[in-house]
């Protein structure tokens, strides 16, 4: 009985969850211009989205370059910087630890708009001009925090005599990097960069601020620009479907493919 | 291992110059005049205009209230999840921090819509909903993190000594998790207050929040009145993250 209330509550909250998700879903069949208004079953936005023939603004398709071109130059980059960065970290010691520490954390605690607000400061008072660099710099700065989080444990899991030893063998420092810190520190990495990646897709408020006024759209800034105006292009029901579903999928393989490994382990 | 701690440096240089500078200049534009006099006006402006102060004191209390339903909804949920007895897949889980990438705006507006669609009129309410449906699986994930990794054999203990089970939960799972639910509580309430567009999508430009009216005086070139109310907003983050210690561990693994 009690497990029948728990498993109830938890489908309800998520059909609530799902409901909009769903609803986006369903009227991407229909080729009305409004979201909430049936016209018939039609696979035509679907068509218009993969041959880039909108009923609306053709622009939708440019925005999601952009996104996804930003995404991934700011997760390569963070991953890189924050990796190196943790190893530094992992390294120190008392004070300048925790003040570097502190420095990392701030973009986290911060809310969207408090970055993108400083950040537009920072560009205006150097005469930046604002376009794809500032972007690029700006989701840089919020995503490496949290690259440098997820490598940090593996540091501190490691065994630091394993370094030592390759050096005793014979390794120079630099073979010591590649074959025995870096293979150590990759899933930490790898957690770090999809970690940054969807920060990036996701990101609306920072990106608001650092844009400048070239024109430059992300999906986020595109929608956004698009409601004021009143009425989203129909095209984005079809986006957005196939990006819940892709992630769907990816969110599940990753998470299916856990399991069995934790389930060998435990057999073992 | 010399001087591997160097290999900071490059960070630590990147902080200030993105991190530290631009706080900075956030308070340096809150105390200047548009000719780049000290001033104090702009401090002063903000605790004399009724409409700010008005947002102000709504943000909080939609905050305020948008975490209490939060932790009201999401840690029952989360203890649920946690539990081996009444969730067994992984894929559970999944479907509840999935929401989190996929587009905030897109989901808002599609709440919007099917809200209007339902005949419900945008106002108090809906704004409510929406953000309880937009922040609820950042309260959730936390708290289900850290009620996943702790040791069940403490509730056993106190089952055992002759706690009853409610009295096991409120006395042993509930302070143990605390870590947890800081840090949604971080996660839900500064962001809250702090949104742009989604309030005024959820309440057709009814009701606005903190963060709009920031949005509005830096759009339209008013700077340094932007700046002293991103300043006010920074030392309410202050205040707040002063209860924050476990905020990484809880955090750890989002993945």
């Amino acid at each position: 009985m009690k497990k029948f209330f728990a498993k109830l509550y938890i489908w309800v909250l998520l059909v609530i969850l799902y409901a909009p998700l769903v609803f986006i879903a369903v009227f991407s069949f229909t080729e009305s211009k409004v979201l909430g208004s049936w016209e018939g079953f039609s696979p035509n936005l679907y068509r218009n989205l993969l041959t880039g023939q909108m009923q609306g603004n053709a622009s939708l398709l440019a925005a999601v370059k952009n996104t996804l071109i930003i995404a991934v130059i700011a997760a390569a980059v963070s991953t890189l910087l924050g990796t190196v960065a943790a190893i530094g970290i992992h390294n120190m010691k008392g004070r300048a630890k925790k003040a570097v520490t502190f420095l990392n954390n701030i973009p986290m605690i911060n809310p969207d708009i408090i970055t993108g607000v400083s950040l537009f400061l920072l560009f205006v008072f150097l005469h930046f001009s604002q376009g794809y660099t500032t972007v690029i710099l700006a989701h840089i700065t919020f995503c490496t925090p949290y690259v440098v989080l997820s490598v940090l444990p593996k540091l501190q899991q490691m065994n630091p005599n394993i370094y030592e030893a390759a050096l005793d063998l014979g390794a120079t420092p630099s073979q010591a990097l590649r074959k025995v810190l870096i293979p150590q520190l990759k899933p930490g990495m790898v957690s770090g960069f999809i970690l940054a990646f969807t920060m990036s897709l996701d990101d609306f408020a920072v990106t608001f601020f650092t844009r400048g006024t070239i024109g430059l759209d992300t999906l986020s800034t595109y929608i956004y620009t698009d409601a004021r105006k009143g009425g989203l292009t129909p095209e984005l029901r079809p986006l957005m479907t196939l990006i819940f579903l892709v992630i769907l999928v990816l969110l599940i393989i990753i998470n299916v493919r856990q399991d069995r490994l934790q389930k060998q382990n435990e057999n073992r | 291992m010399s001087k591997r701690s160097n290999w900071s440096i490059p960070y630590v240089i990147f902080l200030v110059f993105f991190v530290a500078l631009p706080l900075v200049l956030v308070m340096v534009y809150a105390f200047q005049d548009g000719q780049g006099r000290f001033t104090l006006e702009n401090i002063t402006k903000f605790f004399t205009d009724r409409d700010a102060l008005s947002t102000f004191a709504v943000s909080i209390e939609v905050a305020l209230e948008n975490t209490g339903l939060c932790i009201l909804l999401g840690y029952p949920a989360a203890w649920i999840l946690a539990n081996k007895q009444y969730n067994k897949s992984a894929v559970t889980i999944v479907l509840f921090i999935m929401p989190m990438w996929i587009n905030a705006l897109m989901r808002t507006l599609a709440t919007a819509q099917l809200f209007t669609m339902l005949g419900i009129t945008l106002g108090k309410g809906t704004l409510l909903f929406g953000m309880v449906y937009d922040y609820l699986p950042f309260m959730i994930y936390p708290i289900y993190n850290i009620l996943a990794k702790m040791d069940k054999s403490y509730v056993e203990a106190a089952v055992d000594l002759g706690a009853t089970p409610w009295r096991a939960f409120w006395k042993v799972t509930v302070p143990l998790s605390m870590p947890g639910v800081t840090s949604g509580i971080l996660m839900v309430f500064m962001p809250t207050v702090s949104t742009f567009a989604i309030s005024e999508f959820l309440t057709n430009n009814k009701i606005k929040l903190f963060g709009t009216i920031i949005q509005e005086n830096i759009n339209s070139s008013m700077w340094n009145y932007g700046a002293a109310l991103a300043f006010v907003m920074l030392i309410i983050i202050g205040i707040t993250t002063l209860f924050d210690q476990d905020k990484e561990e809880a955090e750890g693994g989002l993945i």
